[in-house]
């Protein structure tokens, strides 16, 4: 029920944004009652989580950044994605 | 020990509320409305927080928006970076107040819900017709798409009717579902024999939220509080005494929790006097339980205690009578055999009348 097929494309519904932490460095995924540090895998996929790119986009995009395999990073995004779909912080269009 | 700034701060922003919730968190003694911090006031110190590191501000009471100056209170808090979530009953809102708090920034709603029909409903809040006017904000609030959390505040009276409660709460659109099941602080502790679950009651409600919870998956999260007095070790106190979150009460005394001013020797500091950086690295009440170092047996060579900091200070007070022991509901505790006392007493008791949460008119 959570895991997000390929041309799905996901995003973060309204309540849920992500914000500079201005004292202790990096990204929060601020979200209802909830804040997420973000580390640079997470901030590399939600940077390209916008309600157009597919799920299959932005493994594509992200394999080709960082010169890995697909079906790596398919797994890897799609474990990432689904925690946030299971709290309600990420949603998809189908 | 480097202590960390805190991520949330809660600001009860009054006591005043319509509704009499016999297990209100607020304390016994309630303050009036001249005892408030202005408006000023509190923009101050939304945009200390916001400096400071917090990110979350809740916004609660009492009823919030019993407070006239709510809208510009918000505007303020978004405006110093702060995700704004406003946890209300639903009494005091209108279509035209949630205009101007969408506007003004507002996040996140949290809505109580005392029951699942006005029968119920009316008789945990006290407050007759208020579960007809939760039920037209509730439908503004889905219509507007902001996003909510319903808070079922459960115990004796109304977990028979924990399906059902699940199924209004997605009805409502409601992303997340807190079950809480009433901790045993302020009046609550006032109204033990009659909000005090049962065991049958306790494990069936473990078994519907997971049930639920696996149907649900990607529909609604869920947060469940479990009845602690049956658990075999305590509530886990947040991520340890002040380490997380910072409270704020009406008046400005800064708390390391809402349940904080039970203990009696505490001296608690107010945002009138110092700065909240201060306050929260240095005031005394912050440091008093901080870390694991006051830590008592069995708490300081228990395996477990980096996992619920030896449980609730307050639990420990009002059951204990001492602040620093070890949470009584723990089953390593020596003062376990109180907490099965309380069971069977409240279990036994037969009143079937609440005490209310009033404001004393001496206050
Ligand atoms: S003894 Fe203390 S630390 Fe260990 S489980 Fe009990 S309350 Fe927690
Ligand atoms: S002391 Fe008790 S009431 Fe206060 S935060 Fe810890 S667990 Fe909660």
């Amino acid at each position: 029920m959570l895991e997000i097929g390929h041309s799905d494309r996901p995003y973060l519904p309204r309540g849920v944004r992500i914000v500079e932490d201005r004292v202790r460095g990096g990204r929060i995924l601020l979200a209802p009652e909830k804040a997420v540090a973000l580390d640079a895998i997470g901030e590399a996929i939600l940077d390209r989580v916008n309600g157009e790119a597919t799920f299959g986009a932005i493994v594509k995009d992200l394999a080709d950044t960082y010169e890995a395999p697909q079906g790596q990073i398919a797994a890897d995004v799609q474990r990432f994605m689904m925690g946030l779909r299971s709290r309600i912080f990420l949603r998809v269009k189908t | 020990m480097s202590v960390r700034p805190p991520i949330a701060m809660l600001a009860e922003l009054t006591h005043r509320c319509p509704l009499a919730c016999p297990y209100c968190s607020n304390p016994l003694e309630l303050l009036g409305k001249d005892k408030e911090l202005d408006t000023r006031t509190w923009v101050r110190v939304f945009n200390e927080a916001a400096e400071m590191g917090v990110l979350q501000l809740a916004l609660s009471g009492g009823e919030p928006a019993s407070r006239p100056d709510l809208v510009d209170l918000t505007a303020a808090a978004h405006q110093a970076g702060l995700y704004t979530n406003l946890i209300t009953s639903g009494i005091g809102l209108t279509p035209k107040r949630l205009d101007a708090l969408e506007q003004a920034g507002l996040d996140h709603v949290q809505l109580s819900l005392q029951g699942v029909n006005a029968g119920i409903a009316d008789w945990v809040g006290g407050y007759k017709g208020g579960f007809d006017r939760k039920m037209m904000i509730a439908e503004e609030l889905k219509r507007r798409g902001i996003p909510l959390t319903l808070n079922a505040v459960m115990h004796r009276q109304n977990l028979d009717d924990l399906e059902e409660t699940i199924e209004m709460a997605v009805d409502l659109g409601a992303r997340r579902l807190e079950v809480a099941c009433v901790q045993f602080h302020g009046w609550a502790q006032k109204n033990r024999h009659m909000l005090l679950p049962t065991r049958e009651q306790t494990e069936a409600a473990k078994q519907i939220v997971a049930e639920a919870e696996a149907r649900l998956r990607g529909v609604m999260a869920f947060d469940f509080v479990p009845p602690d007095y049956y658990a075999e070790y305590p509530k886990a106190c947040m991520g340890g005494w002040a380490s997380a979150g910072i409270n704020i009460s009406p008046d400005g005394k800064v708390l390391p929790c809402h349940a904080a001013e039970t203990i009696p020797h505490l001296e608690f500091d107010s945002v009138r006097d110092k700065s909240l950086k201060e306050i929260w690295f240095d005031g005394a009440a912050f440091n008093a339980y901080r870390g694991t170092d006051w830590m008592p047996d069995p708490c300081q060579s228990c395996d477990r205690k980096e996992i619920d900091f030896g449980g609730c200070r307050c639990q420990a007070m009002a059951i204990a009578g001492d602040a620093s022991a070890t949470d009584p509901v723990c089953s390593r505790s020596p003062m376990h055999g109180r907490v099965t006392d309380l069971l069977a007493d409240a279990l036994s008791e037969t009143s079937n009348e609440f005490v209310y949460r009033r404001l004393s008119r001496s206050a």
